[in-house]
């Protein structure tokens, strides 16, 4: 049965593409493309070789993927310009601080909103200068702005209204109502500055961000992704350094997201046979969120209906307590719309 | 999926697969004559199917997903299942496709050179080149021009040809002996149906073509031509192509080649004979 480990195994080691036949390789770029990983398999599977149908379709990936590199560096530039005057640094997360420090996690990686992150008390003043600088708002609805406001570690998603992307503006890491609390303040000051007036998180907190979005906010949509984000980052630091993986840990426990760690840790070895070098304990439970990471046909089709909706409806325990849980898909509900697709 | 076609139109493999048989069939039928994706590697998948299982069967109708997708498209009855794998096909085109600037022209081919018609749905681009491949041209596709650019020639992707309303009558008139598909009746576009390009036009569609002339027809209007700057030509093409802002300066390069290397007249038309004596002496004149 073919699955999202079609596409870990082909990551993980190129040359096993080599015994791919033409519905294989079929299978491969429709779960890769689902997943939001052509670009990044493309520059994956460079040096090997490959029938001409599909390094012509990987060339054309690996070029868009380029394009998109430049366009999410053009975003942030555009950001910056607007933090600057204010005296506030532009902290990039995710997918363009990969490509703004120009780390492996980057290559061929599809980056879609700018993700920032600014001190709490800035949040209004950064809030004019976007508005005032072409950004709108995207959901024009009082109640989720007024939810977004309350309760999320984010302002409600704006988008620029010439350039048409979206920019996310965190305060911290995970929502206000979920039960962990990370130290944001901490997350500013351990940030570095990759390019001139680009800054990102540090390494540890930016491993920690991958967690603590996969396993203690999302319902793992997009997983295959952030734990392969991961699995790089640890490969271009760990390596030669006997303590990274400790020194990870003990960043993850001061933000009470060391579970969350060692799950990405121990699915990210499994994955994408990462060269861990602590000793990590298998959990049960890992085959099942790994059950839900691959689930994914050669069709690029979402499988596996019920442990997908099961990590949903886990997603929402994660985010809030029970009696505002229900509030909250109440009111959705009424509007019509609450459901996997809907968030 | 339980029912699956591939193919490939001109330079790109396509994959269609379906809940239900008769799309399939349909599709099979009609793209006989074409060859298989190559190396039996398509470049995008469409999938057609149902929203809720029990809609296979109750009041089917059909979904349209794929490797692109649009978030809110309407699904379609299952009678008019071909085309939605019609809209599926163009669909990620438009969305995916990145090594060609994709024109939203009809192309035709004489003697190595091509002529570009573009326009809105309903100036009669569909139309004018499957009356013109009665009359010698070659056609190269009546819904993307596939300009390359790296070469700055187009590639065909000679698609079932897709006439609505009038256009159906006139066309079956022209052509009593071409081959049709389903009239799909009341669709969201209107009447639809295929006409099946000609074996010569899919025995050649490997063989791209130097452009030669563009033209922006009109139909319901007196005759009158007029020359289209290249400025206003460049304009109208980024207007008229899905990709140009994903190529980035690729696309601006292959456009801005285009409108400076060939010339542009817009033809304003009120019946089809009209039409092709005036593309005919607008083709003498460039």
């Amino acid at each position: 049965m073919t699955d999202g480990w079609l596409l870990a195994r082909a990551l993980r080691s190129p040359d096993s593409t080599r015994a791919l036949d033409a519905a294989g390789w079929t299978d491969l770029l429709a779960i890769a493309r689902a997943e939001q990983m052509i670009g990044t398999l493309a520059y994956r599977l460079e040096p090997v070789a490959k029938p001409p149908a599909v390094a012509r379709i990987l060339d054309d990936a690996r070029a868009s993927a380029d394009h998109g590199r430049t366009l999410a560096l053009w975003e942030a530039e555009a950001a910056r310009r607007v933090l600057a005057p204010l005296g506030i640094r532009l902290v990039l997360l995710k997918g363009t601080a990969f490509v703004a420090a120009d780390l492996m996690a980057g290559q061929g990686r599809s980056i879609g909103d700018l993700d920032i992150l600014v001190p709490h008390a800035s949040l209004d003043a950064v809030e004019a200068a976007l508005l005032g600088a072409g950004w709108e708002w995207v959901k024009p609805d009082p109640y989720d702005d007024a939810y977004y406001r309350q309760w999320m570690h984010e302002l409600p998603p704006l988008i620029h209204r010439d350039r048409d992307r979206m920019i996310d503006v965190h305060h911290t890491i995970l929502p206000l109502t979920a039960r962990i609390t990370p130290d944001a303040a901490a997350l500013l000051d351990g940030t570095i500055e990759v390019a001139p007036g680009l800054w990102t998180l540090s390494l540890a907190d930016m491993i920690v961000h991958a967690a603590a979005h996969l396993f203690a906010d999302g319902d793992l949509a997009g997983g295959m992704r952030n734990l392969w984000d991961v699995d790089r980052l640890c490969r271009e630091f760990g390596e030669g350094q006997p303590d990274f993986y400790a020194a990870v840990c003990d960043r993850a426990r001061h933000h009470g997201l060391l579970a969350q760690v060692e799950r990405a840790f121990r699915l990210c070895a499994r994955l994408y046979a990462t060269p861990l070098t602590i000793d990590l304990a298998r959990r049960r439970s890992d085959t099942l969120y790994l059950r839900r990471l691959t689930a994914r046909d050669g069709w690029g089709r979402a499988t596996r209906a019920v442990t997908r909706q099961a990590f949903y409806i886990r997603s929402h325990y994660l985010r809030m307590p029970p009696a505002m849980l229900a509030r909250h898909l109440w009111t959705k509900w009424r509007k019509g719309g609450a459901g996997p697709s809907a968030g | 999926m339980r029912h699956a076609f591939s193919v490939r139109i001109g330079p790109v493999g396509f994959r269609v697969g379906s809940d239900w048989r008769a799309p399939i069939a349909q599709l099979a039928d009609l793209y006989a004559g074409y060859p298989a994706p190559q190396d039996g590697v398509p470049d995008f998948t469409v999938r057609l199917f149902a929203a809720r299982p029990w809609r296979r069967v109750v009041r089917p109708s059909v979904m349209i997903g794929g490797d692109y997708v649009l978030p809110e498209a309407a699904p379609l009855p299952l009678a008019q299942g071909l085309l939605a794998a019609e809209m599926g096909m163009n669909l990620q085109m438009a969305l995916g496709q990145r090594r060609y600037l994709l024109l939203h022209a009809s192309a035709v081919e004489r003697d190595g050179r091509a002529l570009l018609m573009t326009g809105q749905s309903g100036a009669g681009k569909s139309t004018l080149a499957a009356l013109l491949s009665r009359r010698g041209w070659r056609l190269m596709g009546d819904e993307f021009a596939l300009l390359d650019p790296a070469t700055g020639l187009v590639h065909a992707f000679p698609r079932l040809v897709s006439l609505k309303n009038q256009a159906i009558g006139v066309v079956e008139r022209a052509a009593p002996e071409a081959r049709f598909g389903p009239l799909l009746a009341g669709t969201p576009k209107g009447d639809i149906r295929h006409l099946v390009p000609d074996a010569a036009a899919v025995a050649a569609m490997d063989r791209p073509a130097r452009p030669a002339l563009l033209l922006f027809p009109s139909f319901g209007f007196d005759p009158a031509e007029r020359v289209v700057p290249p400025s206003e030509a460049f304009v109208r093409l980024t207007q008229a192509s899905t990709n140009y802002v994903a190529l980035g300066e690729r696309g601006f390069d292959a456009l801005t080649g285009l409108v400076q290397a060939i010339p542009a007249r817009a033809i304003d038309y009120p019946d089809t004979d009209s039409a092709i004596a005036q593309v005919e002496a607008a083709w003498a004149a460039s």
